[in-house]
C-alpha cells in the first residue's frame, strides 16, 4: 500500500460528518428551537448537528497529521446492480405486479457478480419468481396484485 | 412463588404448538442465512426482520425473531469453524482455534463443543434473566424522565466504548444515528422537520429499511469487493460426538465462559464480544497446555463460544427491563416491538406479562431446538457453504425487497433501502462501524422525548440532571467510561484487543 502524508480515509470521513452536520443544522433552523423550558422541535437536532460538525472537525484535523492508507477497492459494479435492485422493485411492483417485479429485480441483481452468465441468471430468476410467488403471494397471502395494470 | 407462576405463564405461552413452530422456523431460517459466509448475526436478523411482521401476533413474532437470533449466532459459529470466515466479531474468537480443529480433522467435535457450550450458557443465562429481570424492572419503574435520559446516555457511551476502531468516529456515528432518528414528525409539537422536503418519508424514517440497508445491503456490497474464490475447507465432518476426554476438558471452560459472559452481557454496550475475547485470554492463561492455543485447543472454542452466547442472552435484560438496547441486535428487537405497538421499557412486564415471560421461556426453548436440530442437520449447513455466492445475492436482494415493501406497502421504503445500503457501504469504507448508528437511531426519539419532559418537569432548569442523585450517578458513570476510553494506556490496550481478530 502506498502511504500518503495524511490519512485520506479519515479526511473524507471528517469532511463527510461536517457536511452532514451542516445539512442537519440548516434543516433544524427551519423549525422552532424553543427555550430551555419548552424545547422546540429544532432544539435537540441543532445541538446534535453542531456536535457532529465538531466531531467531524476533530476527525479531519487529526487525519491531516496522520499517515494512512488509501480507501481501497470499491465494488462499483455491485453498487450499481445491488443498490438499484430495490429501486427497480419499487418502480415496477405497482405497474407490473408482484410476479413481474420479482423477475426483473432478480435478473437485474444477478449481474452484480462477474461470474453470472445470462443463462444462469435467467434460470435463477425464473426459479426465484416461481418460489416467491408460491410462498409470499399464495402462501403468506401478501396483498399485492400478481399482475399489474401495465400487463392488462 | 411469584417467580414460578411467571415462569409457568412463560412456558405456557412459549410452548403452544404455534409458538414452538415459529421458534423452530426462526431458528432454521436464522441458521440458514447466518451460515452464509460473511453475513453476521445482525445482517441476518435485519434481512429476516420484515418476515416476522407477517405474523399478526406480537408474541409469536418476537419469539420467531429471538429464534432467528440464536440460529444466526450458531450459523455464524459454524462458518467460523468450517471455513474460518467469521461473520461477526464475536465469532472471530471461535474461528482462531475452531478452524484449526477443523483442519486437524476435528470439525465435528468443534461444532458439537460450540453447540453444547452455547446450550449450557443459554440455560444458565435464562435462569439469570428470570432472577434479575423483576427487581431491575421494579427499580426502573421509579425512574423519572431525567434518569431515563442519563441512562440512555450511559448506554450510548458504553456502545461507543465497545465499538471497534476510533472512539471519535463511533461517537460521530451515534450522533448521526440520533439525528436520523429525529427525522420526520416531532411527537410533541406535530411539526414536520429534518426531512429535506421529502414528505413521502412519512412520520419517521423506516426502521426496517435502515436496518436492511445498513447491515444487509452494505454487507453484500462488501462481499462483492473481492470475488476471489474463498478457500473453502471441505473436510468431511465426521466424529461429531466428543470423546469422554473432550467432555472432561470442556466443562471448566464452558462454566468460566458462561460466568464471564453473563456478567459482561448485562452491561449496556456490546458485552458479548468483549466476553468472548476475555474468555479466550483467560483460558489461555489457566490452561496446562497453553501451547495448544492457536493450534486447535478445545478450550479455545468452548470458553469463548459459551461466553458469547451467555452474553448475547443476558443482553436481553437491559432491553426487556429498561428498554435500552445493549447491542445492534437488541436495537432491532426494540424496533420490532415498537412496530408491533409495544412500548419497550419497564412497563412491558406488568402490561404484557405473556409477552415478557413467553419471550424468556422461548429463549431456553430456542437453545434446546438448536442443539437437537442443528447437530443432525450439520450436513445440510455444510452443503449450503458450497452454494456459490453469485447465486445468493439476487435471492437475498429479492427477499429483502419483498420484505421491506410488505411492511408498509410504501415504495419510498425501498428507495430508503438503496440509500442506506449505499450510505452503509460508504461508512464501512470510511472504517465507521454501523452498530452505534443503529443504537442512536432507536434511542433518538426516546432520548429527545425524555429530555424535553425532564426540562418541563424541572421548570426549564438544566441542572436537574446533576441535582437528582440517580441521574447524576449515571452521568458520572458515563463520564468515567469516556475518560477511561480516552486514557492513552487503555486506548492502546483497546486497539490490541480488537486487532487480534483481524
Amino acid at each position: 500500500m502506498n502511504k500518503s502524508s495524511f490519512d485520506p480515509t479519515n479526511a473524507v470521513c471528517g469532511g463527510f460528518f461536517i457536511l452532514v452536520g451542516a445539512l442537519f443544522a440548516w434543516q433544524s433552523l427551519q423549525v422552532e428551537l424553543g427555550t430551555w423550558l419548552r424545547i422546540g422541535p429544532g432544539g435537540m437536532p441543532l445541538a446534535l448537528s453542531l456536535l457532529l460538525i465538531l466531531l467531524g472537525a476533530i476527525i479531519l484535523l487529526s487525519a491531516l497529521r496522520d499517515v494512512g492508507e488509501p480507501i481501497g477497492a470499491i465494488a462499483w459494479r455491485g453498487i450499481l446492480f445491488i443498490t438499484l435492485a430495490p429501486i427497480i422493485f419499487g418502480l415496477t411492483v405497482r405497474g407490473l405486479g408482484f410476479v413481474g417485479a420479482v423477475l426483473i429485480t432478480s435478473l437485474f441483481a444477478s449481474f452484480a457478480s462477474l461470474r453470472m452468465t445470462p443463462l444462469r441468471a435467467l434460470a435463477l430468476s425464473a426459479a426465484l419468481t416461481v418460489f416467491s410467488t408460491a410462498v409470499f403471494s399464495y402462501g403468506l397471502g401478501l396483498p399485492f396484485a400478481r399482475f399489474g395494470p401495465w400487463l392488462r | 412463588m411469584d417467580l414460578l407462576g411467571n415462569l409457568a405463564l412463560g412456558f405456557a405461552t412459549a410452548s403452544t404448538f404455534v409458538n414452538i413452530g415459529f421458534c423452530l422456523i426462526g431458528v432454521l431460517l436464522g441458521t440458514l442465512i447466518g451460515v452464509l459466509p460473511g453475513i453476521g448475526a445482525t445482517a441476518t436478523i435485519a434481512m429476516l426482520l420484515p418476515i416476522t411482521f407477517q405474523i399478526g401476533d406480537p408474541v409469536s413474532s418476537l419469539i420467531m425473531l429471538a429464534g432467528i437470533y440464536y440460529g444466526a449466532q450458531y450459523g455464524g459459529s459454524t462458518t467460523a469453524i468450517l471455513i474460518n470466515m467469521p461473520g461477526e466479531s464475536s465469532s472471530a474468537v471461535t474461528a482462531i482455534d475452531g478452524y484449526q480443529m477443523a483442519r486437524n480433522g476435528r470439525a465435528g467435535v468443534a461444532l458439537a463443543t460450540a453447540a453444547i457450550g452455547s446450550f449450557v450458557a443459554g440455560t444458565v443465562a435464562t435462569v439469570l434473566i428470570v432472577l434479575f429481570a423483576p427487581p431491575l424492572t421494579a427499580v426502573a419503574l421509579k425512574f423519572g424522565a431525567a434518569e431515563y435520559c442519563s441512562l440512555m446516555v450511559v448506554g450510548l457511551v458504553m456502545s461507543v466504548a465497545l465499538a471497534h476502531g476510533s472512539v471519535v468516529k463511533a461517537i460521530a456515528m451515534v450522533v448521526l444515528g440520533l439525528l436520523l432518528g429525529l427525522v420526520g414528525q416531532d411527537v410533541i409539537s406535530g411539526a414536520s422537520r429534518l426531512n429535506f422536503g421529502l414528505t413521502q418519508l412519512g412520520d419517521q424514517l423506516n426502521f426496517v429499511a435502515i436496518a436492511v440497508g445498513l447491515f444487509g445491503v452494505a454487507e453484500i456490497l462488501r462481499n462483492l469487493e473481492d470475488e476471489r474464490t474463498r478457500e473453502v475447507l471441505m473436510a468431511k465432518v465426521t466424529g461429531l460426538m466428543p470423546s469422554r476426554e473432550d467432555f472432561r476438558r470442556m466443562v471448566a471452560p464452558i462454566l468460566r465462559g458462561t460466568a464471564l459472559g453473563s456478567a459482561l452481557g448485562i452491561l449496556p454496550g456490546n458485552g458479548a464480544v468483549l466476553a468472548a475475547f476475555a474468555s479466550y485470554t483467560i483460558e489461555k492463561r489457566v490452561s496446562d497446555r497453553p501451547q495448544e492455543f492457536g493450534r486447535g485447543a478445545l478450550a479455545g472454542v468452548a470458553g469463548p463460544e459459551s461466553a458469547n452466547n451467555a452474553g448475547a442472552q443476558t443482553s436481553f435484560i437491559p432491553m426487556l427491563t429498561l428498554g435500552i438496547p445493549a447491542n445492534p441486535v437488541m436495537a432491532l428487537m426494540i424496533g420490532a416491538m415498537i412496530i408491533q405497538g409495544i412500548i419497550p421499557g419497564p412497563n412491558v412486564a406488568a402490561e404484557n406479562p405473556a409477552l415478557f415471560w413467553g419471550l424468556i421461556a422461548s429463549m431456553w426453548i430456542g437453545n434446546l431446538l438448536l442443539i437437537i436440530l442443528n447437530l443432525p442437520l450439520i450436513g445440510l449447513w455444510v452443503k449450503l457453504l458450497k452454494v456459490p455466492y453469485y447465486l445468493l445475492f439476487p435471492i437475498i436482494m429479492v427477499f429483502c425487497s419483498i420484505g421491506v415493501y410488505s411492511v408498509n406497502s410504501n415504495v419510498w421504503d425501498l428507495f430508503s433501502v438503496a440509500f442506506f445500503g449505499l450510505l452503509g457501504y460508504f461508512l464501512l469504507k470510511l472504517r465507521c462501524e454501523p452498530a452505534p448508528l443503529l443504537l442512536g437511531f432507536v434511542l433518538g426519539p426516546l432520548l429527545e422525548e425524555n429530555l424535553r419532559r425532564a426540562m418541563i418537569l424541572s421548570r426549564g432548569d438544566p441542572t436537574t440532571f446533576i441535582t437528582r442523585p440517580i441521574s447524576a450517578g449515571l452521568l458520572l458513570l458515563a463520564v468515567v467510561v469516556l475518560v477511561i476510553v480516552f486514557l492513552p494506556a487503555v486506548r492502546k490496550k483497546r486497539e490490541e484487543v480488537f486487532i487480534e481478530e483481524e
